[in-house]
Order: structure tokens, then sequence, then C-alpha cells
């Protein structure tokens, strides 16, 4: 067992672990955050997308002791703490993004790196930058449809004469 | 009671409202099978077997019985008086051959992957650490595994058996003749006419295996420490699974609850009754603890049903001015090593659909099912209807360019024209509505189809090294399973009716009871949607149940796009019945005639007075009962079951354009259009989903999809890294649009929209492909059509060939810096 | 999905790491990104008994200037190196290649020096460090060596790099100016190439002063395509020669044959996606 300290959406927790316990796994069964999901076993699907310090890994595919030290955001504590929903949760609900809901908290958690990154993609930007997850129900193109109507809010927000591109979802 | 005020009629079906589902999984609140925890929960991992073909010899599970946490190791024989069978539903013929099939076997395993024994521990982890202790011996059988071989094997040739006992592979030959049914003419004879006058086509096309792929790993949950026996499951059938397991373990169905929670994804795959939940529900009887069992991705692509997997022989019959005059189809299916709940009755419900919008005067279909020792096959979004609207739309363009014409235009003249409905077919269905010739003008024009025929002349005439290719698919299929009558007719076990139940409660929210259950296709919205029309009650008011045989105690579960039209229609009639029960209530609070009443917009009124009463106020009145009419019952809940008498028809134009890199044989898509008719639309935003869901699903076969075996018979496509399912960067936005001929069969019109873009886009993207090189000499490309199949058609002719049975390792034991590895080089695929 | 145990170590220095491999030798393997060691773990490919984790190790991380070279260390993650300035501008094939590399989620937490080390065949880096002529710095009990990309890659998955070393940087001598295109011949996107290709080229007045190529999954490493090098050099940057030259891309390859596709067709494919890689290298270069 290995002692690990971190702090996942916003609570600080310190957890005793089998090193071989991945990232994921130490979020759903000790910690009960299950809205974080286990899609694949070779890190294709990115349905386990969490931020680490900022950054979106497939929680699959880091261990808990090496997330030691660092800020983990789930799905779960994307919203804001009275609940207002993150522009690209609204936007996934918004456009039809999702239908079963299985791959979308690893959807939406890359969506929002990909506008952190790039906040005026282009559809072939986005569709690139989503290349790490799969979805079996939408084809796709709700997705994209939510990414910049997200990418369109977060701008309209961000400058409030909202030059931004309206999209309406199709 | 109030006055009625004038109120604006605000129709819910139609609007495209945001889903009710969505503020849940969009936060991360699911309820998964696998997020399911209970005290004392104890975990299972599976033991499976790496031969496609052997007998059990020994199993030694002393190591693993003593690896820490283990409560105990299973195999059949300790299980063999517990553990139930896997059912096959649907024998399609009386003589149909079918293997006994029990979830743990006691002394053969019949393909790799298959369950040998099961690990019990305290946790996930050390039930897999013990698993790897459990030590089997097996002596290896001779395995059937090419489907062509199979079929022809018997015990005289020494050809492999996928069951030895059963001394043959073929399960089951099914027929349809339009001679012998009375509804058309002789096939042969059409073949013979053409054949001396007129366009006889023959060709061969090969459905590969595909595997369903649902995001969500199938889970279960089984909770043996109450008065009934829970069962949690990432199902599509909790009710047929509920059956399944009362009917052969002996416990008593009343004692067995099943729920299907939140599912992620099913497209048929999770229309199972799977060894795994058979297992779980032993042990946990076994032990009376409840257990857990989730499987690994890669045990889900091994050991999940796969679909799909047949040849299709085709001989279409013209005249040379290119009308058709018969069609004849013989199919060899491969159901791998058991029959499956559905089983051979998936190349069935295809029967009736190659003939698709076409007038075929003479039709004849025959389907050989054939046992193999190969991953069991069963339904696959659209089960038996891609398979047949592959064939008869390749089979359309082939003819338009043995004639010289354009593919619509030979359509065109051989379909159903929209004044001929209804229209019964060679196949014997008859087609309640339709307008083909609607649906294709808009298609061609949103498509730009004239100014894409220019381009790709230009192209061909300048030889550009990437060509362009157009592809058109006129689909329909038939939905909306079943008139049990029918069902009844073709031998499956159970009717095609579907339960609802409407209860109006007290503080005037309507609950809502449906047996379909929903796995991501918005029924909480949609029905939400249709019972607030209905009954005049906000959208908002509307809470859906499903899902859970014990709030829902009737139900045949979602499959076949039968939610909406079978499920649907139960509903507006369980609705209606609340009305018709409220309507004595209303008169008698209202002190007026019954036959004065009238409703509209939640409300009974008086006619010629503004007099009224809401329906909740009613539904608040008969909660009290303190002033009923005499001889009413209180309460104005009402069950309704809805037996539908016919299919439905929708149908569609497809456009697509593929080009082609004639260098690399690399192909990608730049445009897809497709205008659908799926009658009346409830929710444009969620038919709007599973259009473009259906569309990448048909695509993906069309391009990408395809599970290889090896020569062995261990599945090489047994990860996501192998077994291909497109991202968002392989995929394009696409551009549909609909047209409406309304369903006559179904209060609301509707028609199924489920599988309709799986159905149509797979020969849509494959007859572009080969319209593309066309000219190089090519007409056909075997699917998926990789690169390296596309630039074999092109420069060495044929159908571009099988797929190498091998995998090329990333994930590598000896990854970094010690061993040598050689490269897995296997056999082609035949 | 759950990996066997095993016990882990993470050191904070190189010289702790090397210590810690030769005390657990061959029970141990070491851990960068984990992008690829974890499925590996995951589906019980390999159980070591220990871990040992250089995710901690400052010191290996970054991407420097050093005179003619610039040098990465082996655990700057891709999209560090990606969107690195010096990469960029000295070695803009490598920047190109990592574009491309898997998807954005593992080039989040994969390094440079964990998938060289991988050498997987058909991994995107094999191919450019080879076209550049890199230098892979190795240290062990007695100091560090270096070995030269043509060295470096050994067999399937196997490198230069012995039990108990260590890769620390990767010295990649400058190209600036240099033009560079990575062609890379993908099913899906997800997914490792059926064959890339890498060139990068110098043209000195209409002339292809110098040009480098590297060929992933043609072989058992990555490979240099030599032949057709030597007949671009000193030649005019123009298409014909190029295709003239590239008909040579195949020569001396052993690509393997699998679902993606057979190694006939590679052999095909990667004469037309070489042309195409040295044509947009060239343009680059300005030709
Ligand atoms: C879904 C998926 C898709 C991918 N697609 C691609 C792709 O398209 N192209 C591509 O190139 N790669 C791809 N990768 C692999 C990715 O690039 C990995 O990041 C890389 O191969 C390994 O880097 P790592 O830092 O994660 O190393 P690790 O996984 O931690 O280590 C890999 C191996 O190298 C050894 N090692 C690591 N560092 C050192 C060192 N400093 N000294 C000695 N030995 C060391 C380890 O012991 C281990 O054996 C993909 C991976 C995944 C999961
Ligand atoms: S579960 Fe992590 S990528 Fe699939
Ligand atoms: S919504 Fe079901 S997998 Fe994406």
């Amino acid at each position: 067992m290995t002692r690990i300290n971190l702090t996942v959406d916003g609570m600080k927790v310190s957890d005793d672990v089998e090193p071989r316990m991945l990232l994921v796994q130490y979020l759903r069964e000790k910690l009960g955050k299950t809205g974080t999901v286990i899609g694949c076993d070779t890190s294709n699907c990115g349905a386990c997308t969490v931020h680490l310090d900022g950054q979106s890994v497939k929680s699959c595919n880091v261990l808990a002791v090496q997330a030691d030290g660092s800020a983990v955001t789930t799905i779960e504590g994307l919203a804001g703490k009275d609940g207002t929903l993150h522009p690209v949760q609204e936007a996934f609900r918004e456009c039809h993004g999702l239908q079963c809901g299985f791959c979308t908290p690893g959807m939406i958690m890359q969506s929002v790196d990909l506008l952190n990154n790039n906040p005026h993609p282009s559809e072939q930007e986005i569709r690139e930058g989503l290349e790490g997850n799969l979805c079996r129900c939408t084809g796709y193109h709700n997705i994209v449809r939510a990414v910049q109507y997200a990418s369109g809010h977060l701008a309209a927000a961000a400058t409030p004469t909202g030059a931004a591109e309206e999209v309406t979802p199709a | 009671m109030t006055a009625v005020e004038a109120q604006p009629e605000v129709k819910e079906i139609g609007r495209d409202r945001r889903r009710k589902e969505d503020a849940r999984l969009i936060t991360g609140r699911t309820r998964w099978t696998d997020n399911i925890s209970l005290n004392g929960m104890l975990h299972l991992a599976m033991v499976r077997s790496p031969f496609a073909h052997a007998r059990i010899t020994t199993v030694d599970t002393r190591a693993a019985e003593e690896s820490p946490g283990v409560v105990g190791v299973f195999t059949g024989e300790d299980l063999a008086d517990t553990q139930g069978a896997c059912i096959n539903a649907w024998a399609i013929t009386t003589d149909q051959v079918t293997p006994a099939h029990t979830p743990l076997p006691i002394d053969r395993v019949a393909f790799a992957g298959e369950t040998v024994a099961v690990v019990v521990a305290r946790s996930a982890a050390e039930a897999r650490d013990a698993a790897e202790l459990v030590e089997v011996d097996y002596d290896e059988l001779p395995a059937a595994l090419d489907l062509k071989e199979a079929a022809e094997a018997t015990p005289e040739n020494g050809g492999a058996l996928a069951h030895p006992d059963l001394g043959t592979n073929k399960s089951a030959l099914w027929r349809f003749d339009s001679a012998e049914a009375g509804t058309g003419g002789n096939v042969d004879e059409a073949i013979a006419v053409a054949r001396t006058d007129g366009i006889v086509l023959e060709r061969e096309y090969r459905q590969q295996r595909l595997i369903p792929a649902f995001m969500e790993p199938r889970s279960v949950v089984v909770d043996p420490t109450g008065e009934q026996i829970t069962v949690w499951s990432a199902t599509q059938i909790p009710h047929i699974l509920r059956f399944a397991l009362a009917a052969t373990t002996g416990v008593p169905e009343s004692k067995i609850r099943v729920i299907a929670p939140d599912v992620g994804g099913g497209f048929g795959g999770k229309l199972q009754q799977t060894p795994e939940e058979m297992v779980a529900f032993a042990v946990a009887r076994r032990l009376g603890k409840p257990v857990k069992y989730t499987e690994t991705r890669s045990e889900s692509l091994l050991s999940a049903h796969h679909g799909r997997d047949q040849w299709q022989k085709l001989t279409l019959a013209a005249t040379k001015d290119g009308h058709v005059t018969g069609l004849k189809v013989e199919l060899l299916a491969d159901l791998g090593a058991y029959v499956a709940l559905v089983g051979g009755g998936v190349p069935v419900l295809g029967a009736f659909m190659f003939n698709a919008i076409y007038k075929f005067p003479a039709y004849q279909f025959s389907c050989q099912t054939v046992l193999t020792n190969k991953t069991w096959t069963d339904a696959y979004r659209g089960a038996g209807r891609p398979e047949a609207t592959y064939a008869v739309e390749r089979l359309m363009d082939e003819l338009a360019a043995e004639l010289g014409k354009d593919p619509l235009e030979v359509r065109e003249l051989n379909w159903i024209k929209h004044e001929e409905f209804p229209f019964t077919t060679v196949a014997g269905l008859e087609y309640d509505s339709g307008n083909y010739e609607a649906a294709t003008a808009r298609a061609k024009e949103l498509f730009g189809y004239d100014d894409l025929r220019a381009e790709q002349r230009r192209r061909r005439d300048a030889g550009d090294t990437v060509q362009l290719g157009i592809g058109v698919s006129t689909f329909t299929e038939m939905c909306g399973l079943a008139p049990s009558r029918v069902l009844g007719q073709l031998n499956y076990g159970a009717g095609g009716w579907e339960a609802a139940s409407v209860r109006m409660l007290p503080t005037g929210k309507v609950e809502v009871i449906t047996g379909a259950s929903a796995h991501g296709q918005g029924h909480e919205t949609a029905f939400s949607q249709i019972v607030a029309d209905r009954l005049g009650v906000p959208f908002e008011d509307v809470e859906i149940l499903h899902g859970d045989t014990q709030v829902v105690p009737r139900g045949m579960d979602t499959y076949g796009s039968r939610s909406l039209v079978v499920g649907g229609e139960a509903l507006v009639r369980a609705a209606d019945k609340v009305l018709e029960k409220a309507k004595p209530i209303a008169a008698h609070l209202l002190e007026a005639s019954v036959d004065d009443i009238e409703f509209s917009n939640g409300r009974f009124g008086v006619r010629g007075t503004d007099q009224g009463i809401a329906l909740t106020e009613i539904a608040t009145a008969s909660f009290a009962a303190h002033n009923l009419p005499d001889g009413v019952e209180p309460g104005i809940d009402a069950d309704a079951t809805y037996d539908p008498v016919n299919f439905n028809f929708p149908h569609g134009t497809h456009l697509c354009a593929m080009e082609v890199d004639t260098e690399t044989g690399e192909t990608r898509m730049r445009k897809y259009t497709c205008v659908d008719d799926i009658g009346v639309i409830i929710n444009p935003l969620i038919v709007s989903g599973q259009v473009h869901g259906g569309l990448v699903q048909g695509i993906a076969q069309a391009l990408w999809e395809e599970a290889v075996y090896d020569e062995a018979g261990t599945l090489v496509s047994g990860s996501f890294a192998d077994y291909l399912l497109p991202t968002a960067a392989d995929t394009i936005s696409f551009d549909i649009d609909h047209t409406t001929s309304p369903a006559t069969s179904n209060t609301l019109g509707t028609k199924g929209v489920g599988e309709a873009g799986t159905i149509a886009s797979t020969p849509a993207v494959v007859n572009a492909v080969v319209d593309a090189v066309r000219h190089l000499g090519v007409d056909d490309i075997r699917m998926p059509c990789t690169p390296e199949r596309v630039w074999n058609a092109i420069n060495r002719a044929g159908s571009g060939g099988g797929t190498v049975g091998a995998a090329a390792p990333h994930f590598d034991e000896s990854t970094g810096m010690s061993g040598n590895v050689d490269r897995t080089t296997g056999g082609n695929e035949a | 999905m759950i990996p066997a145990q095993f016990d882990y170590v993470a050191p904070t220095t190189v010289e702790e790491a090397l210590a810690a491999l030769r005390q657990y030798g061959d029970d141990a393997k070491l851990l960068a990104g984990g992008q690829s060691l974890l499925p590996v773990l995951r589906m019980r490919l390999n159980a070591p008994e220990w871990i040992i984790d250089l995710g901690r190790i400052d010191s290996l991380r970054g991407v420097r200037e050093d005179g003619d070279a610039i040098v990465i260390g082996a655990m700057t993650p891709h999209s560090v190196v990606g969107s690195d300035p010096l990469v960029a501008q000295h070695a803009a094939l490598v920047t190109k290649a990592v574009a491309e590399l898997a998807d954005a989620q593992i080039r989040h937490r994969g390094t440079f020096g964990g998938a060289l080390a991988h050498a997987d065949p058909a991994g995107d880096l094999g191919g450019p460090v080879r076209a550049l002529d890199a230098e892979f710095v190795i240290a062990g009990a007695n100091g560090t060596r270096t070995v030269s990309a043509d060295d470096f890659f050994v067999d399937l998955f196997e490198t230069a790099i012995s039990e108990d070393e260590i890769l620390t940087e990767v010295r990649i001598p400058k190209h600036t100016g240099w033009g560079a295109h990575h062609e890379k011949m993908v099913r899906v996107a997800h997914q490792w190439p059926i064959c890339a290709v890498a060139a990068t080229a110098r043209v000195e007045g209409g002339t292809i002063a110098d040009i480098g190529i590297g060929l992933a999954n043609m072989g058992n490493t990555p490979l240099r395509a030599g032949g057709v090098e030597e007949a671009l050099r000193g030649q005019p940057a123009t298409e014909d020669s190029v295709r003239a030259a590239c008909a040579r891309a195949a020569e001396g390859t052993s690509p393997p044959s699998d679902l993606n596709g057979s190694a006939d067709y590679r052999n095909h494919v990667v004469q037309v996606m070489c042309r195409r890689a040295v044509m947009g290298a060239l343009e680059g270069a300005g030709a």
C-alpha cells in the first residue's frame, strides 16, 4: 500500500492504495465517483477522460500513485458549486450531443480541454481534437455541433459583443 | 371547478424538446450496472477458453481457491443442476438442429472465449488474480471455422463439426418462394427467360462479421438477500431475461426481479440472455450473497454476440430495358457456436425485404444457417434488413451499370409509385404508405446530384488520381416488431405486443409505465411528449418508468425499432382509456350529461357552456372518491396492451459521394445526404440523433469494421485497437431531411427510425466507392473497403481479397528492452 | 483491466533510478508516461514485480538547445514536444509527427523517450529520429553513452538500452531551414499507422542539397529509406526526379502482413507515400 494525497473535484483526499490501482478505479471504487466510466482495456475509447492538473488524460491509463500530489477534475466536479452547468455540459444537452450517455463524461471532459487550448476550433479541429473518444450512438454529428455551440457561448460570455458564430442544433 | 379559459393549444408532438434524461447523464449522476455496489457484494471473474474447440479434460481450481480473498471457484460441473440454460426463442424450422447451451460447459468448449469456470472473490482484483491460477487442460478438437466449408462438412467427408454429436453443421434451411406462396411468379422461369432475352446478373456478396460494440461493457449484479432475487443487468430485455431465468432454473418467475438501470447502448448486442448472467445468478444463489460481474472490453468483443456474417448468392433477372423480372437469393448464415436467442431468425427477418421497394414479379429466398466454432451471432442494428438492403441496392447499381443508365433512373423504373399504395409485395407484405419519388427528388436537390455527376465526369476525363463516386440507396425496411400472429406463423417463441399503463397521481402528476426499455433512444422524452399531448398535461409533469420488471409488470422490451410504433401506440391507448374513465366522473362533477362532455387541452368541458374541469382535478377527485357517480370505481388509471396488425415501412433515399485515391486505395467521404420518410415525427432532435448514429454504424460496416479470426479460431480483432470503430475525425457532418407520408397502421402515424440509417448507408457507401472506380474495370469491392482492397480491385481486378488474420502488437510483453517476438502472420480469411 | 500486483518506487534522480534498476534487475520495469506500459500490465501481458516510476525525475523533462543540437529530455510529454518552439524551428519533422501521434489525452501523458524506448516499429517517432540522425543518450552504472539512431533500434520492441540502463535524452542535430513532411496512413484516426513516411530536406538553388527519410511499420524497426535518399541527393527538386527515386522506397523493407494490409500492399503504398512526403518536404524547404 502506498499513501497518496490529492484533490479531487475540489475535495482533499488521502488514501492508502495498492500501487496497481488505476486512477479510474480509485475514483470509482474508493471515492464513489462513478460518473467517470470504463469502456475499454486498451485506452482507445476515452470514456474515462478526466483532467489531471488541468490537462485531459485517460484515467484508465494512469496509476493512482502517479496522481499523488495532483488535482483531478471529473465530470462530477465540472458544474459550479451552485449546480450551474459548465457551458460544455449545457451545449451537449442543447445540441443532443448524447444518447445512451456512456461516452458523455469523457466526451465532455475532452471537449473542455479542447476548448481550453483552442477556444475557436474549426470543425476539422474539433473532430481531430476528439479522436481519442469513441461514441457508438451519436455518429458524432451532434457532438461536433455541441462543441461549436459551446465555443460560441464561451466566446460570447468572454466578449460581451458576442461576435461568436451561432450554432443551432440540427 | 373553474370556467374554461381559452387556452392556446401547445402541441408537444413535433417539438424538438431537449431530453429529460440528459440532466443526469451530463453531470455523471448515472446508474450503470457497474456503478451498483451492495454491502457484502462479491466479485466474479471468468476463466475463458483460449481454444475454438476443445474437450475440457481437467480443471484444477486448487491454487485459485487458495488465493487471497477468494470465496469460491465453480466449474460447469459444480453448477450443473442450478445454472439453467441459454435459450433459443426462435426455431426457424421445426427440424432446426439446436445444440444445448449450458452457461458453463461441462466437458467441451465450442468457441474461443467461452466461459469455463468462474472465480468469486472479495474484490474484482482478487477475482482476476485468482482466475489466472485456474489450470484447465484441454484436448483440442478440429474446429469448424470457415462458413462455406462448415456448410459442407459431414462425418463422412471428415470436415470439422462444431458439435460432433450433432453429425452436421447445418442448423436449418428456411425457404420462401413466391410461386408456392401465391404472391408472385416462378423465379427460375423468370431467370430462364432473361437468359435468352434479357439480362441476368449473378453476384456473390459477403456480409462480414460485425461486433455490436455498445460502449458500456455488459455488467450484471445479482442480489439474493431479499425475498426476491434482484438482478440488475445491462440488458435490452429485462422481461425476456426474467422469463428465461425462471424457465430454465426453476426459480418461480414471481421470485425474480430484473432491472435494467441506465444501459449504455445495445444496438441488438444486449438483446441476449447471456451465460454470464446465468452464472452470476447461479453463484449468488449458491452463496446467498450479492455478486457482480463486469466484463472487460476484450471479453465483450470476444463473447458478447456478434452480428451479420453471411454469404449472399444473388441472381437478378431483368428485361433488356431494365424492368426487373425476378430475384433469387441464396444465403449462408453463420450462427457461431450456438443458436442464440433470436439466432437464425435474424436472416429470416431479411427474407421479406430483398425485394425492397421494387416490383419484382417473382422472388425466391432460401437461407441455410450453419454452426461454426466462433462466437455466436444474433441481432445487430437492423438485423436481417441491412443484409437484404445491401444486396438489392448493390444489384440495382449493377443493373444500371449493365444498362448504361443512371442508377436513380433504373430504380424509378422499378419502384412502387406513390399512387400504388397500399401495395402487396412479392414477399407477401402490405406496404401501407410511401412516396419514393418525393424523397428522391428532395435528396437529389439537397445533395446537388447533377453538379456532383458533372464533377465526376470532369475528373474521369482528366484522369485525376483522386476519383469521385456517387452511391445511391433507396431503401425501405419493415419495423415495429411485430404482429403476434405473424410471429406465431414464423414459429417465434413469443408475441410482439407491448404494454403500457398511465397512472394519474392525486397531485396531478402523471406516471407512465412502458414495457419498452430504453438504452439511449430518448424514450423518457418522446413518450412524455406523446402523453402530454394526449392528456393535455404539461410535458414536465409526465414521468416515464421502465426497465424494471417489478414496476413494469409486462413488456417485450426494445428492439427492431419497435419502441415508438408499438410501445408508443400502447401508450396512446392507455391514455385514451384514462380519458374514457374520467369522462363519466367529469360529467358527474359538472352535473352534465356524458354526451355533452368534450375533452380538449387537458380539460373536460360541457358543450356550449364555459363550464369545465381539468383532468388533473378529476384525478384528485377520484383519489378522494368522495363524490363519484354510482358504481364507478375510484381511480382513473388505465392499462393497455397493443398488438400491431402490421409492420410499418419507413423508407428513404440516401446519396453518398466518396473520393477514392487511386494510387493508395484510400477513401474519403465527401458528402452524405439522406431524406427519410419515417412518418410523423414526435421529436425531430431525437430523430436526427438516431439517423446520424445509424448512418455511422452503417458506414462503418462499409469502410472499417470486421471481426477477423485467425486459422486457429482466435478472434484477432479482439480489442478496440484492432476492431475499428470510427472516430469524429473519420466521419463528416450529414445533410438530413424528411418527407412525410404518415403510417396508416397506428394512431400517431409514426414509423420506426432506430435502424433506418444503418440499413440504408452501407450500400450507399459501397456503391459510391465502386462507382468511383468502375471505369477502371471494378464492379465489386468486398466490405470493409480497406485501402488495400480498393487498391487491389483497381489493379488486380476481383473484389479485393480477404483480410489477413493477424494483428500487429502495439502493447507487447517484451515492451522495451529484452525479448524478440516474431510478428504473427496468419492465414487469409476466405 | 487490473494489473497484477507490483511494488512501486518513484525515485527523484537518475542515480536513484539506476540504483533501483540494479537492485531489482529482471523483476523491474521503468514507467515513463505509462501509455504503452499500463495497457500491457492491465491486459496482463507482463507482470513485473517492481515498477520504477521516472515521473518524479525533473531533470529528464524539457527541451533545450546545446550548440548544434536540440536536446529533448526522455520524460518530456508529447504535447510539450509538439508545441515547443525550438523543436518547431530546428526539427520541424518531429513537430509534425507528434501532432499526428495517438490522441490529445495520450499526448498529454506519453513521453518522447518512452515512445522511443518502447520501439514499436509502427510508432510515429522512429521514422523522424532516424531521418534526423538523432543520438540517444543512455545512462548506466558506468556513466552515459551515446548511440546513433541507426544503432538504437535493434528489433521489434527491442533497443540498444540494456536492462540496467535508462534513456535520458535524445539529441537532434539542428535541421534549421529544412522542409519537413510526415505522411501517415491510418484506417481510423485512433490507430497506429499502416505505414508512415517522415521526410525532411534542404534545398539549395532548386537542388536537393540533403535529405533524410524515415519509414514506420515497414520492418521490425523504424527504417531509413537510404536508397531514395541516395538517389535524390544533388538532384533537381522536381516531381519527376522524386517520382523516379521513390520507386526505391521499398528496397530492403520487410513489412508485416496484418489486418490493415498485407506486406505487398505496404511495399506498394510506401512508394506513393514517400513521393508525397518528399514533395511536401521540398515544398516546405522552398523548392
Ligand atoms: C490508444 C493508443 C494509441 C496510440 N497511438 C499511437 C500512435 O498513433 N503513434 C505512436 O507513435 N504511438 C502511439 N501510442 C503510444 C504512445 O505514443 C505512448 O506514449 C508511447 O509509446 C510510450 O510512451 P510512454 O512515455 O507512455 O512510455 P511507457 O508506456 O511508460 O513505457 C514504454 C516502454 O518503454 C520503457 N521506457 C520508458 N521510458 C524509458 C526510459 N527513459 N529508458 C528506458 N526505458 C524506458 C518502459 O519500461 C516500457 O517498457 C498509442 C498509445 C495508445 C494507448
Ligand atoms: S476506459 Fe480509458 S480509454 Fe477506454
Ligand atoms: S452516447 Fe452512447 S456511446 Fe456516445
